[in-house]
């Protein structure tokens, strides 16, 4: 029940938001509250929980039973990190957009109804169900970036719009094949994990593996298919890109872990290696293009690229791990340290992310541009803005003490026993992140101060209290879980372990 | 005990934040509070060197949950570590005392204080570590405050890049550390650094290379010494903290501790790539004319001893850390001694450059005595410090018969000579007749550091005293094994003496080495900077891979609806004219039927008609051209489809 009224509640808030033509100025604070509630109910959530318990808070209603497709939704060590890191990045979003921004009832309403298919896509226990929240997501997106964005925010929204929903046919199709092969047919994940379809008929299986990875590809994004993902976030306002990085490219990785992995588990050993090997392409190529960047949010872009590509390394390690035997000790404590490691890096990078879209936001309202040939000296200018930036960077770029250092670390570590030449390759992307970013804070920071044409260069404005209070709380999660990542992996541990011995099967 | 342990690091490490979270408000207490955390610092640290405790906070998971053996923050101290933590500590302390009145750190001191403490806090946690976790939090965060110290004054053009090129070549080695432990957790399942003894094939070799190249990468051995110029453009009491007894000591630290566990066949090599440095860098060393660059190139140089020592410590035999762990604290006293005489005379002429620091000895005499003391024993002159603790380091290397080792001995030897050398032409300078014209006074404070530490330098000179050789063994836990004969050492001892008596007579003899590639240092920084240059050019080409890659999705989205305009037309012109045709043959047909029929057929029949022809708009209006309804169309599509699945299971 609890988890049921986490879900609906933005979505009914906004409802209510529109309905009742709630007057501007209270529908932000109305935004605010509501995900100051979602925040509350998460914390609950987690306090109650078990880590060593499997799914909670499960609901399972009839809905339409001819296909056994139910709604079900529970939490595990897997979501519930996820759950959360969704209620504090829309509360972060929601205090940013205090700032003022046009027609503000419709898009919180918009953002409230988006929360809602996100929180609803990593509670899903149910095919049908995670699909419809995770196609709704899109159309809400889609009218964030073309409502309330900027330059040609139209064009990429329609393709941001087409190309991710071509990803949901083919996940769809995946989906469809996952029923076709169950015995009986269900959609239920719970079912479909338990008795993975399309057991001992490998080609069919790896056909379904194709179409899920596809489709979750398109999503997370991956090389090749990630190509939507930089037009999107630059012409997206700041809390749209920082939704988008640091909630939806989850529900993409989140979609391997809950569904790919453990329904296919003969697949997923099976194509591994291959799925490493999209994984490091992803960490190079993202890695690569973001260096080359001359706009600060397009390289951000790019970095999530890279970001996301060690989530499939570990991941991909775990089923090369399976496949060649956990024989006990060595490798299988090193999957499960793989796997923890990937779910931390979804957490680390929506928290990192997040806070660098929202400080890239900064920019465009005090110049219109995030081109680094127009700012420079900020350090001087803006120190809030710099101090901001320069944590949020070097927590991406995976300094120890932040959170990224704690998920990179665990994926390196446990993909070694794996795939060592992957991960030696890997390695390399840390350095990259590490060059670009020290590159970009050299560019914006350092230097004689430059501020695009016409704006005054007195007339700045420090970091107001609305902008800091929107960002230091992602921030200080990062130092918080860089310090104490036992809060963190005592849940995802577990969750991770029981991955692994699914994928073991 | 435990506590002692915990504050030696987590007291300067809050310190550090706390300094940094206040900001400009706390410009003033800045220092102080420096200093009053580095004099308790160094009380702790002596506390826990005494008592030897070990303590452990949980890291990634607690309890059973840890996802490894060796997954938390383990700290202990043994006697290796004994010797490094009170080191640190007591040279960061006198440091301290200089950077609190250097003209470099006057401005934003809560930021310069802050990340000093939080670097010295890191190199602390790195020379207790026992876990991987622990000594990559310390070893990275050392790296990333390194940057920020050497950046401080960012404003000055080229020193970001300065400490960017210093954060991005040590952290290239790092990724050794990441690798390493990746290979001690695949191989022992756990990722304590103990883990790394007993390895199996081929994890032992991948760790190795793993901590060795990170080790090398720290120290600034050979090939990736450029760093360490670029470092220079630091304030100097950043200067003479990072290069005495923190950050390159570190990776000569790491290679001692982790020794004898190495895999075989690295020994060699790692005493081979100390010994090669000690001389390449040596000859870069004498080649100098600013003093700073001088005492870096030196600072490579003399690492490569104890890198060298750290080689005849991994062979196995028992010997090598005793030289190598004297060298490594000597050096630091002597190093730290000579950087804060060139910050004092940096901050009172206004010059680093050798050949305006003429007579700077003479106009500061005190800094001048310092000075010349320190660079007496880091030339070898007997009985200082660094004579003794080379010789000790020769002598375990003889013992643990190593490949070559009779051309690295003599290696050795010649990179000892080149100290004498590049230390006699400091002396030369400073003791040079002649004004270095009108300076300021230096302060007093920065004067009592340089003359303690030039004094722990002479004084150290007593590791040649048996008992005081065998107490540093039995701290370190080690056997002392062989002594050096009083033959090697009067040999080094001699060798120093002439070749710095030859460079003080004609210092001429220095200055013939001047000249490129040995001044430009082997052009080892300007190979860091193509390096950059040429990843750069390689991610400018993979970004317009990257547009081609997003034109040829744009191209193919287009191709599409190219497809569906085509498709379109055929069916305007195809299907929708035989829909019609159809239609009027009925209407045709209906007619005559109706001149036959009766008239309320003929209605019906007419109704039938135009309800095809709406069919017939109606089919026509779904080829809108706009790809997204194509999109939506597919989706019914697949819903109908679905349907069908449900009726046919």
């Amino acid at each position: 029940m609890l988890l049921t009224v986490l879900v609906l509640l933005p979505a009914l808030a906004g409802l209510v938001l529109v309905a009742a033509r709630v007057p501007d100025r209270a529908a932000s604070w109305a935004w605010v509250a509501t995900s100051s509630v979602v925040v509350g109910l998460v914390a609950w959530l987690w306090w109650g929980f078990d880590p060593g318990g499997g799914f909670q808070y499960d609901v399972k209603l009839r809905w339409i039973p001819t296909v056994d497709a139910s709604y079900h939704v529970g939490v595990d060590g897997l979501s519930l990190p996820l759950l959360a890191l969704t209620a504090v990045l829309f509360w972060c979003c929601a205090v940013w957009s205090l700032r003022g921004t046009p027609r503000p009832r419709s898009h919180a309403a918009l953002f409230l109804l988006l929360q809602t298919t996100c929180l609803g896509t990593f509670a899903a226990l149910d095919l049908i169900l995670f699909f419809l929240f995770f196609d709704l997501s899109i159309v809400a997106m889609y009218f964030v970036i073309a409502g309330w964005g900027h330059g040609d925010r139209r064009r990429s929204a329609l393709t941001f719009f087409l190309y991710t929903f071509l990803g949901s046919l083919a996940l769809l199709l995946g989906f469809i094949g996952l029923f076709l092969g169950s015995e009986p047919r269900t959609f239920d994940i719970v079912r479909l994990v338990e008795d993975p379809p399309w057991a001992g008929q490998s080609g069919t299986a790896t056909w379904v593996l194709l179409a899920l990875v596809v489709g979750l590809a398109v999503k997370t994004p991956l090389v090749p298919f990630h190509t939507w993902l930089p037009p999107a976030h630059t012409d997206a306002p700041a809390e749209g890109s920082a939704v988008l990085a640091g909630v939806l490219l989850k529900l993409g990785t989140f979609g391997f872990v809950r569904i790919a992995m453990p329904t296919l588990p003969d697949a997923w050993q099976r194509w591994g290696t291959w799925i490493v090997v999209i994984g490091v392409v992803s960490v190079l190529w993202g890695a690569l293009v973001a260096l080359a960047q001359d706009d600060l949010k397009r390289m951000i872009a790019y970095t999530s690229v890279n970001h996301m590509g060690y989530v499939l390394l570990g991941l991909g390690a775990v089923g090369v791990l399976a496949r060649d035997g956990a024989d006990g000790s060595g490798p299988a404590a090193a999957a499960g340290v793989a796997a923890t490691g990937a779910v931390v890096q979804m957490v680390s990078h929506g928290l990192l992310t997040g806070a660098l879209f929202l400080v890239a936001g900064m920019l465009w309202t005090r110049g219109g541009t995030y081109a680094f040939a127009r700012w420079g000296g900020l350090a001087r200018a803006l120190p809030g803005f710099a101090v901001l930036f320069a944590v949020a960077a070097f927590g991406s770029l995976g300094l120890p003490g932040l959170s990224g250092f704690v998920a990179e670390f665990q994926i390196f570590a446990g993909s070694l026993a794996a795939v060592p030449v992957a991960v030696v390759v890997a390695v390399v992307g840390i350095l990259l992140t590490a060059g670009l970013f020290l590159r970009a804070l050299q560019r914006l920071l350092t230097g004689d101060l430059r501020v695009p044409d016409g704006v005054d260069t007195g007339g700045l404005g420090a970091v107001t209290t609305v902008e800091r209070v929107a960002v230091v709380p992602l921030l200080a999660l990062s130092v918080a879980v860089g310090l104490l990542p036992w809060v963190l992996v005592d849940v995802v541990g577990p969750a991770a372990d029981g991955l692994v011995a699914l994928v073991a099967r | 005990m435990s506590a002692a342990l915990l504050l030696v690091v987590l007291l300067p490490a809050v310190g550090g934040a706390a300094l940094l979270l206040g900001r400009h408000r706390l410009d003033r207490v800045a220092a102080p509070a420096a200093l009053g955390l580095g004099l308790v610092g160094a009380a702790l640290a002596i506390a826990a060197a005494t008592g030897r405790p070990t303590v452990s906070v949980p890291f990634l998971g607690s309890g059973a949950a840890a996802v490894a053996d060796g997954a938390d923050l383990a700290l202990a101290v043994d006697g290796l570590s004994a010797v490094l933590t009170v080191t640190v500590a007591v040279v960061a302390l006198i440091v301290t005392v200089h950077a609190a009145v250097d003209h470099e750190a006057r401005t934003s001191r809560a930021r310069f204080f802050g990340y000093w403490l939080l670097f010295v806090a890191a190199m602390q946690l790195t020379v207790t570590a026992t876990t991987f976790p622990a000594l990559m939090l310390g070893w990275e965060v050392m790296g990333a405050t390194s940057y920020a110290l050497i950046g401080f004054r960012w404003r000055l053009a080229g020193r970001t890049s300065a400490g960017t090129t210093a954060l991005l070549t040590t952290r290239a080695a790092d990724l050794g550390l990441y690798v390493a432990a990746g290979a001690v957790l695949a191989g022992s399942g756990s990722l304590g650094l103990s883990g790394l003894e007993g390895l199996p094939a081929p994890w032992a070799a991948v760790a190795t290379t793993g901590v060795v190249v990170a080790a090398l990468g720290k120290s600034a051995q050979l090939p990736l010494s450029g760093w360490l110029s670029a470092a220079m453009q630091g304030p100097s009491p950043v200067s003479a903290l990072l290069h005495s007894a923190t950050m390159v000591a570190a990776g000569g630290y790491l290679l001692l501790r982790v020794g004898p566990a190495l895999a075989d066949g690295a020994a060699p090599v790692v005493a081979w790539v100390g010994a090669a440095t000690a001389l390449a860098l040596g000859l870069v060393a004498v080649a100098q004319t600013d003093l700073k660059q001088l005492l870096a190139a030196s600072t490579a140089a003399q690492m490569g001893f104890v890198v060298l020592a750290a080689g005849a410590w991994a062979a196995g035999a028992g010997t090598g850390l005793l030289g190598g762990v004297e060298h490594l604290v000597a050096h630091a006293a002597v190093k730290a001694g000579l950087f804060v005489a060139a910050g004092i005379w940096l901050g009172a002429l206004g010059t680093r450059a050798l050949a305006e620091l003429r007579g700077a000895g003479r106009r500061y005499p005190l800094v001048g005595a310092a000075s010349v003391a320190a660079a007496a024993a880091l030339a070898g002159v007997p009985p200082l410090s660094l004579w003794v603790t080379k010789d000790e380091i020769l002598a375990g290397a003889e013992e643990a018969h190593l490949a070559g080792g009779a051309v690295l001995h003599v290696v050795a030897l010649v990179a000892g000579a080149l100290s004498a050398a590049y230390a006699a032409k400091i002396v030369a300078v400073v003791l040079a007749p002649g004004h270095p014209g009108d300076g300021s006074r230096a302060p007093r404070p920065a004067v009592a550091a340089a003359l303690a530490l030039a004094a722990a330098a002479v004084g150290l000179g007593a590791f040649a005293l048996p008992a005081v050789r065998d107490g540093v063994a039995r701290v370190l836990g080690a056997e002392p094994g062989p002594a050096p004969t009083p033959g090697a050492l009067v040999l080094s001892g001699g060798l120093a003496v002439v070749v710095a008596a030859g460079v003080l007579w004609r210092p001429v003899l220095a200055r013939v080495a001047e000249r490129a590639p040995l001044t430009s240092w082997w052009a080892m920084p300007a190979l860091l900077v193509t390096v950059g240059r040429g990843v750069r050019a390689l991610a400018r080409r993979v970004d317009r891979v990257d547009d081609g890659l997003d034109r040829l999705v744009h191209a193919v989205a287009r191709a599409v609806l190219r497809l569906a305009g085509r498709v379109a037309v055929l069916d305007d012109s195809g299907i929708h004219r035989a829909v019609r045709r159809t239609a009027g043959l009925a209407v045709a047909g209906a007619r005559r039927a109706a001149v036959l029929d009766d008239r309320r057929v003929d209605g019906a029949v007419r109704d039938v008609a135009s309800g095809v022809a709406r069919a017939g708009h109606a089919a026509r209006r779904l080829q809108t051209g706009l790809l997204h309804q194509y999109y939506a169309q597919a989706a019914a599509g697949l819903g109908l489809l679905l349907l069908l699945l449900l009726l046919v299971r």
